[in-house]
């Protein structure tokens, strides 16, 4: 039954969070966005404590998914409680929950396809995922970074851009094609551990926006890993399965970076309103919207929005929480909060005047971190392009 | 109360409710959408199959002639949405009597349920409207021109309403009314000769629903028929009804626009292939289909707090501004996508378009 007033139990998540990052994140948040590449040594304490979901426990062999098994009221699936914990974490810091020591992207990937061995060695260390090459952004299917199967090793070449947590991690989860003609069926992912003798980590970006999370340049030279460091199983699936299961793994993570979206706009929404409210409007929520100040109606508007956005995002994660399909949902939710994250940042600035200009105030930072929302993890246009496709039941033939 | 489970998905009963109204639509409504607006009529007996889904009287208890089950905006919501995915006009028609019914039955007096609840708790469809609007520049239900004031024991009421939907049948209008500097609800004879009826109106859209304006000239009422009795109504509860109302409304034109025009872009074949394999197209298509979703999912939150017994001013008010918004933006790109073919009347997107501009302007239309 319908019902989207959020659970108790999904308000105690959102206000146990939101101190964690009123305390931990926000104080520090300048502090790094001023000293881009220091690695913010506060955030080791989050080594013991879970946000980014994750701990998923490998699905045993041949065991299906329970299609019946609902979270009960009292209960909060592992999805929705992330997003609601991410929103929270943003609206301290989003450079900095980025940042958060193994709880990399790649993390995600390990836990959700690695071997039990894999789990073994590799579940504790930082994670970091290095798909994206100079030549190869939104087409992730073209990269051209190969592995080279020689006796029980796997020879890597090529170069790694934009990786987070590049300097941070302690293994990079690296896709490479070992198959060129086999096109996206030959693209594996290698797990390369950062002290293999070929694998140097070039240099690191400096950025418009979350500057306290490291963005690096990795070079894979003849680097050479155990033939075990193939991230999951080695055959190269007849279509483009195994290429698609990596992709599913977006269907997951896309609501996340939509949550980030959130909690920074959030941040900025809060910050305009106390603003808004010391000098002395009232927001009462009851006017005819033609007979209050265009400021008011802006904000408003700025609010609606924001709630569609999570709202977007809580039913992407709720589906995944209750193993329904959502690869039209979660990119819907991207979409929307890519976008509107953007334009809820700037605006805000706008109304906020000069304090919206001024370092003084995070206002201008939230504006510049906000923007890489709408960029990674399939930037807004991929996203309109995923909806699209879904909406008009097209192939990527029919709709490039 | 046990606490409901946070969920997106519609139950066994709202799904069918859903179903059922989806394919009465489809039946009823089919292809005579273009013929209601351009005959500016609804036929009757489109007005009585909706009547017959017995949604508006089912809340109302069996002591006053309903069914006396459960009262949910949530499903409310739902019905509006289906309906006005089929028509705006009969959306709005085929539900008025809740426009007048919901507000007695959860803010009236005694005496005003028993006297009014029977006389349209029917077999037959009966109208009874609601008078909210008012013809002018900076309207606002908050702080209303229309007054009524005390004299022993009645109120007069002067004052100009427009857009009051099917006033020439109704038998009894709710009006709104400033009684010293507090928005109120009367109950009104449309017989009273203290109302007069205009010319029916013509406005941009939702031709087939017939509206008037309607004066009132010193139109004296019983203390008994203001809303509430002495007290007065909650005000603030009825407007975050309607809002909500709206939205669901807003909801499912904007609805039948994305449909409408992402159909239509997998036909159309220009330079060689369908415009939708066109991003230009395909993303506006996109867009398109997020932001119905999202407005739907507003004004399920709305609802879902209202169904909670919770106050929903904040949500039934940024729900209403969103689809308002939202309804003009999705509506203008249903056009667009047509182009000159969505300006001419043969498609419904033009329609759609100017049915949409409603949401925003008009208040009290719809209820949940
Ligand atoms: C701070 C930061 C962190 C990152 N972290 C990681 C990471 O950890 N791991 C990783 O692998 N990558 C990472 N990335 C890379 C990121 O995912 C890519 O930048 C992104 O996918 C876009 O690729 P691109 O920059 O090459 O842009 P391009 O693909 O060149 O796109 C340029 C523009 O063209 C548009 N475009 C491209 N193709 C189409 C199309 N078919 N239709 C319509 N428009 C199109 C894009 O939307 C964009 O606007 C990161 C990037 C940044 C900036």
């Amino acid at each position: 039954m319908i019902n989207l007033v959020p659970s108790q139990k999904m308000n105690e998540v959102k206000a146990s969070i939101n101190n964690l990052a009123k305390g931990m994140l926000r104080p520090i948040a300048r502090k790094y966005d001023e000293n881009e590449h220091e690695y913010p040594k506060e955030l080791d304490m989050f080594r013991s404590i879970k946000i980014m979901g994750g701990g998923k426990k490998k699905k045993k062999e041949g065991e299906e998914p329970k299609k019946d098994e609902k979270p009960a009221a009292k209960k909060l699936g592992t999805n929705l409680s992330t997003v609601i914990s991410i929103e929270e974490m943003c609206w301290g810091d989003a450079g900095l929950l980025l940042s958060l020591p193994n709880a990399g992207l790649g993390n995600a990937a390990i836990a959700a396809v690695a071997t039990e061995e894999q789990h073994e060695r590799f579940g504790n260390k930082w994670a970091a995922m290095a798909i994206t090459e100079p030549g190869s952004g939104s087409d992730s299917g073209s990269i051209t970074a190969t592995a080279v199967l020689d006796g029980d090793e796997w020879v890597l070449n090529g170069e790694k851009i934009f990786v987070t947590c590049a300097d941070r991690c302690d293994v990079v989860v690296v896709w490479a094609t070992i198959d060129k003609k086999a096109g996206k069926a030959g693209i594996k992912s290698f797990i390369v551990e950062k002290d293999r003798e070929g694998f140097k980590l070039e240099k690191l970006e400096h950025k418009l926006g979350i500057r306290a999370s490291d963005t690096g340049t990795f070079v894979l030279s003849d680097c050479r890993i155990p033939k075990n460091n193939l991230l999951g199983s080695a055959e190269v699936k007849s279509a483009t399965e195994g290429f698609k299961g990596v992709m599913k793994t977006f269907d997951n993570t896309r609501p996340l970076v939509a949550s980030m979206a959130l909690g920074i706009a959030r941040a900025a929404i809060d910050f305009t309103r106390e603003k808004i409210e010391e000098s002395g409007i009232k927001l009462d929520y009851t006017k005819n919207p033609n007979n209050i100040s265009s400021l008011e109606k802006e904000f408003y508007l700025l609010e609606a929005n924001l709630d569609a956005m999570r709202l977007l995002t809580w039913r992407a994660a709720w589906m995944a929480d209750n193993q329904e399909f959502n690869n039209l949902e979660a990119s819907m939710s991207k979409a929307k909060a890519g976008r509107y994250g953007t334009l809820i940042t700037q605006k805000c600035c706008e109304l906020l005047g000069p304090l919206g200009f001024t370092q003084e105030y995070l206002a201008e930072k939230w504006m510049r971190d906000s923007k890489i929302m709408d960029i990674f993890e399939g930037t807004g246009q991929i996203q309109h392009l995923i909806v699209a496709r879904n909406v008009l039941e097209f192939s990527s033939k029919q709709l490039r | 109360m046990e606490e409901r489970e946070f969920s997106f998905g519609l139950s066994e009963e709202q799904r069918t409710m859903k179903e059922t109204v989806a394919r009465l639509i489809k039946d009823v409504v089919a292809d005579n959408a273009h013929d209601m607006d351009e005959k500016k009529a609804i036929p009757a007996d489109f007005i009585q199959k909706v009547w017959e889904l017995g949604a508006t009287i089912s809340v109302i208890p069996e002591d006053f002639g309903g069914y006396g089950m459960d009262y949910s905006p949530i499903m409310n919501a739902i019905i509006l949405e289906e309906l006005a995915y089929g028509d705006m006009a009969l959306a709005v028609a085929s539900t008025l009597p809740s426009m007048f019914l919901y507000p007695i039955l959860e803010m009236g007096t005694d005496d005003q349920k028993k006297k009014y609840l029977p006389l349209y708790c029917d077999a037959t469809f009966k109208p009874c409207t609601i008078a909210i609007n008012e013809p002018r520049f900076r309207f606002d239900p908050v702080s209303m021109e229309t007054k009524a004031e005390k004299k022993g024991g009645s109120y007069v009421i002067n004052g100009k309403k427009c857009f009051v939907p099917m006033a020439k049948d109704a038998g009894h209008m709710l009006v709104a009314a400033d009684v010293s500097g507090k928005p109120s609800l009367f109950i009104v004879a449309k017989d009273n000769p203290g109302v007069k009826l205009g010319e029916r109106e013509k406005n941009l859209g939702i031709y087939a629903l017939e509206s008037y304006p309607v004066t009132f000239e010193n139109c004296e009422v019983p203390a008994a028929d203001m809303l509430g009795g002495d007290n007065g109504c909650n005000f603030e509860a009825f407007l975050q009804k309607t809002r909500t109302g709206l939205c669901a409304i807003g909801t499912g034109v904007s609805r039948a626009s994305f449909e409408y025009a992402r159909d239509y872009s997998k036909e159309r074949v220009q330079f060689g292939e369908p415009i939708a394999s066109r991003q230009s197209v395909a993303f506006m298509i996109a867009e398109m289909a997020y932001e119905v979703d999202g407005m739907r999912l507003l004004t399920w939150k709305a609802a879902s707090m209202l169904e909670a017994g919770m106050d929903a001013k904040r949500e039934s008010y940024l729900a209403k501004l969103f689809a308002g918004d939202m309804t003009m933006k999705i509506t203008d790109y249903g056009v667009q996508v047509l182009g000159g073919h969505g300006y001419v009347r043969d498609h419904p997107v033009e329609r759609f378009y100017r049915n949409g501009r409603g949401i925003a302007i008009l208040e009290g239309m719809a209820t949940v």
